[in-house]
């Protein structure tokens, strides 16, 4: 019996399970619900760290079940897989943490906790499938976890924004399905494989290969929230904060993202799709749409949004890492994959409490919050810091690898994109910063709860402190062994740019 | 022991059993829901040892009482009977325990007989080897069919009842002469000898429009679904779910038989294939935007049952040249839809017992309050509209396949572009689940038997996404494209 063949099913299994569990128990059973989702966030946790150390000394973790004659259900631990799952598990352990406090007293907290596991379970299936069926297997079910989430307020809002994201998740997921489809027609595999699988095609596949490239591109671009396809991400907003949260930090977007990863470096490989010409137009659509969300955010009022609007400029980043096609770039996309995550699930969770605590949406009513709540706005300022790419918190090192790496292979305009996002990014995050620590506070907050003299509640403090703390940690102490750094710089090695 | 059960002929208890089990239903009135769920049990049973029988000796035949084919009645099973037979055995117990709740006592003395007789006709539909046994059956299945949509009574009921009448006997007719023909010319009903004997002629060509337009007109595809909807939409929700899952893959699967086991030697140009497979696309999309545009629940379901059968034609023009990939997806998606649908049927009469309608836009709250119902749905919705992990996704997946092999563009189009329409269509419905009007009257509660029968099929539908290789390798027990031109 070969234990290392389980467990990344388990790792699947360890919110999968609990999450059908939760979807049976009643409303009131709290202490049971809470119990539950925290044993299978640790579960996963130890499981994660015990594969990082394996893969780390050179083990292999696959699972392998039948699924159609000769494809089969994949789930593999490399190392880009692991990035994406120890981002996954450490931030829904947080979250899950913020959930509970947030939802406090809510009505259909069962429904929402189950949905929430099935949610990450799907995740963390993403980012553990081997071929590429597996991947859009999770993939869709990844649509149809958070289908339940956005909706979840029940009002004429929430279903309008749960229409909007299904118009354009579930025609994403059809393009992919074409794409897989037609890639296995062609080459009769769809396992990813290191510098991919088609380096064997004949010349005349290329036009049918190009139109695969994009039918997947697009497929993914709409998680991804690429430009044009980004329209569903600030409608999205309606849903409870620690599901934009999760969201925009790990489960949807960066799906989406890491698929494009897969995508490039392990089904096409990245010097086919150079030779087939997709990554230039990959390169630019990416960088329009770094330009082009800064540009939005900054005409945003409503916190939430011009957040929203962020995402899509700054998830583009690790798109455009991997369409810059070079070891250097690479390490800076696949490392942005973390370091976004961390920063944005920051900036969310304290929107989070600043709505929670004092009622406030907008960015106009932020006036003097800093004095009201100094940690919650702490961490915010070091999240915002770290979207600008200020030294020393972890934007700052996706930024300077991805801006080196475009100098390494020649593309230097990709220099302006980045210095152009960052003083964007400058615009629309200084503002609120300026506004929340110097300048008077109001007499009254438009709606505030009393949390005695804590500046709010604990599972609403603890979790952005931490995750600010992680995000600072992961700039400063870029040269330890296991840093998201140094573990990208692994990826690139034994993945991407294998010897 | 095991040798016995092994020797036991089930596939004559498979016939036998629901007959009696009818008879029985018919004379002890006050037994008749004990009756009905040990027979339907003992269905399931009698599916599990003809599957053993098979797994050992391959294929299954019996002549019964002794007389083989010409002269005598001969009983046959493959892989595509077991199949069905199993499947019909799985569905049909879901809905026997769902009945068992769902009607009232004057209604379920009526119910059971005939329920019981339908699925006695439907096994010996499926176990059957000649075209006039074929026939008989149907006839049997399409009169018990009409007699359920009609059991209430009432005047939408018996309006949507006769239509189907008239819709059912017209086409057995169809049949019938087709059968007449091909008696007349090669002197047998029995499928083998006649595949050997059939040859291109006016009347073979009659024989098969006339049977093809029959059978298609009992398995309601673009355009003669006129009478589906509104059999399947008035119909009691166990009487729907069990005809739009059961009843039209009945005549589905005698035109599937026919087409490529004793047709194919004379369907030589590909113009009948193409048509069927245009009829399909057709209804695909005609199905899906009627379903898009009812107000309704039970017509969007029925709607989605039109939409639903066009896949199935597709295997016409894919699988003449493919074979066993689209052959395997069409009869993936026969098994899944079953499943699905059932189970989405079901949620729609535990909707209407709660809330005395079924109102699309006023499902308010059904989350909420009827969770496993609404999960029903949902997961029922997931495997209709071919999302991963299902059986529909299994199936749809195939036939994308098979498409793609064969570079037929438009039918992949079509196939994605009906997804993406059952998607709206479903998510129609999911969508006002989850809203929050405020509460207007006194809901009815929905027994937990019911709940859970419709949850169970729909669950059911996931994990066949799960199934796909174990279920196939019972399907090519006998696969009828490699066996067609050498005879069964």
């Amino acid at each position: 019996m070969n234990w290392n063949a389980w467990i990344p099913l388990l790792v699947v299994l360890s919110s999968l399970l609990p999450g059908l569990i939760i979807f049976g128990l009643a409303e009131e059973k709290v202490r049971v619900r809470i119990t539950l989702n925290l044993f299978g966030a640790l579960t996963k946790l130890i499981l994660v760290g015990w594969m990082i150390w394996g893969v780390y000394n050179g083990y292999h973790y696959e699972t392998r079940l039948p699924l159609l004659p000769n494809l089969e259900l994949v789930l593999r631990a490399g190392p880009l897989a692991l990035l994406f799952v120890s981002l996954s598990t450490l931030l829904w352990l947080v979250t899950t943490v913020y959930a509970i406090g947030y939802l406090e007293d809510s009505p259909h907290r069962s429904r929402f906790f189950g949905f929430f596991s099935l949610c990450v379970t799907a995740t963390v299936g993403v980012a553990l499938a081997g071929n590429l069926i597996t991947f859009l297997l999770f993939y869709e079910l990844l649509t149809l976890a958070t289908y339940p989430l956005i909706v979840h307020r029940g009002t004429e809002e929430a279903r309008q924004a749960g229409k909007t994201y299904l118009r354009y998740t579930i025609s994403g997921g059809a393009l992919l399905l074409i794409g897989t489809v037609w890639l296995y027609s062609l080459t009769g595999t769809l396992e990813f494989t290191p510098k991919g699988f088609l380096t064997n095609m004949g010349e005349e596949h290329y036009p049918a290969l190009i139109t695969i490239f994009t039918l997947l591109i697009a497929g993914l671009g709409v998680k991804a929230a690429l430009f044009p396809l980004h329209g569903w991400l600030p409608q999205a907003m309606v849903a409870p904060a620690p599901v934009s949260a999760l969201l925009h930090a790990v489960a949807v977007v960066k799906a989406g993202a890491f698929g494009i990863i897969r995508v490039v470096y392990e089904v096409f490989g990245v010097e086919f799709s150079a030779a087939l010409g997709v990554l230039t137009a990959l390169a630019w659509l990416a960088s329009f749409t770094i330009i082009y969300g800064s540009l939005r955010a900054l005409f945003q009022d409503d916190l939430k949004r011009r957040l929203a609007f962020s995402t899509i400029s700054q998830v583009s980043y690790i798109a455009l890492g991997v369409a810059i096609a070079g070891p250097i770039a690479t390490i800076g996309g696949v490392v942005h994959l973390v370091h976004q995550g961390l920063m944005k699930i920051t900036l969310f969770f304290c929107a989070g409490n600043l709505a929670e605590t004092l009622g406030i949406h907008k960015i106009s009513e932020m006036n003097g919050v800093g004095r009201r709540m100094p940690w919650t706005m702490g961490a915010f300022t070091i999240g915002a810091f770290g979207m600008i790419g200020a030294p020393p918190v972890a934007g700052f090192i996706s930024k300077w690898y991805l801006g080196l790496g475009a100098l390494n292979t020649g593309q230097s305009w990709v220099i302006l994109v980045l210095a152009g996002s960052s003083l964007l990014n400058a615009a629309y995050f200084l503002p609120i910063l300026h506004r929340a620590w110097f300048m008077p506070s109001p007499k009254s907050w438009p709606h505030e709860h009393d949390f005695g003299n804590k500046e709010t509640a604990w599972p609403l403090l603890l979790p952005p402190l931490i995750t600010a703390a992680i995000a600072l940690a992961a700039g400063l102490l870029v040269t330890l062994p296991f840093s998201p750094l140094e573990w990208a710089k692994l990826i690139s090695v034994r993945e991407f740019y294998q010897p | 022991m095991q040798n016995a059960f092994i020797a036991f002929p089930w596939a004559v208890a498979l016939i036998l059993l629901p007959l009696a089990g009818a008879i029985f239903c018919f004379l002890f009135p006050r037994l008749n829901r004990t009756l009905g769920l040990m027979t339907s049990f003992g269905i399931g049973v009698a599916v599990v040892g003809l599957g053993w029988q098979l797994q050992e000796h391959g294929i299954y035949r019996h002549a019964v009482s002794g007389w083989g084919a010409p002269l005598g009645i001969e009983l046959y099973a493959d892989g595509l009977s077991l199949l069905m037979l199993a499947t019909t055995a799985l569905v049909g117990f879901a809905i026997s325990v769902y009945s068992t709740a769902y009607f009232n006592p004057t209604l379920s003395i009526r119910f059971w007989p005939i329920w019981l007789c339908l699925l006695a006709a439907l096994n010996a539909l499926f176990l059957s080897a000649d075209i006039f046994n074929l026939y008989v059956t149907l006839e049997l299945l399409g009169l018990s069919a009409v007699a359920l949509t009609a059991l209430t009574g009432s005047k939408e009921a018996l309006s949507g009842g006769m239509r189907y009448l008239l819709a059912t006997l017209l086409a057995s007719l169809a049949y019938l002469l087709g059968v007449a023909l091909l008696y007349h010319n090669f002197g047998s009903v029995d499928i083998t000898l006649l595949a050997q004997q059939i040859h291109a002629s006016p009347a073979t060509w009659a024989a098969l429009g006339l049977m093809g337009a029959g059978l298609m007109l009992k398995t309601a595809i673009f355009p003669l679904h006129f009478w589906l909807p509104p059999a399947h939409g008035s119909a009691p929700a166990p009487v729907s779910a069990l005809l739009s899952a059961l009843v039209i893959k009945a005549s589905f699967y005698i035109l599937l038989r026919l087409w490529f086991t004793l047709f194919e030697p004379i369907i030589e140009s590909e113009t009948i294939n193409s048509l069927l497979g245009l009829l399909g696309c057709a209804a695909i999309i005609w199905g899906s935007v009627q379903a898009m545009r009812q107000t309704r629940l039970k017509l969007l379901i029925a709607y989605s049952t039109v939409a639903q059968i066009g896949y199935l034609f597709l295997v016409f023009p894919l699988a003449t040249s493919m074979g066993s990939t689209a052959w395997s997806g069409a009869a993936y998606i026969i098994i899944s839809h079953a499943l699905a649908k059932s189970a989405m049927f079901l949620s729609a009469g535990n909707l209407l017992t709660f809330g005395g309608h079924d109102r699309i836009s006023d499902l308010d709250r059904v989350v909420q309050r009827l969770p496993l119902t609404a999960a029903a749905f949902g997961l029922a919705g997931v495997s209709i509209m071919g999302l991963p992990p299902s059986g529909g996704f299994i199936g749809k997946w195939l036939l994308l396949e098979a498409a793609m092999i064969q570079q037929r563009w438009d039918l992949v189009a079509v196939m994605i572009l009906g997804g993406l329409l059952a998607a709206a269509y479903i998510f129609k419905v999911i969508g006002r689940t989850f809203t929050q009007a405020p509460v207007t009257h006194e809901a009815q509660s929905v027994s937990a038997t019911m709940q859970w029968s419709a949850l169970l099929l729909a669950i059911g539908a996931i994990l066949l996404g799960f199934l796909a290789l174990p279920v196939l390798s019972l399907l090519n027990i006998s696969d009828p494209t490699i066996t067609s031109g050498v005879g069964l």
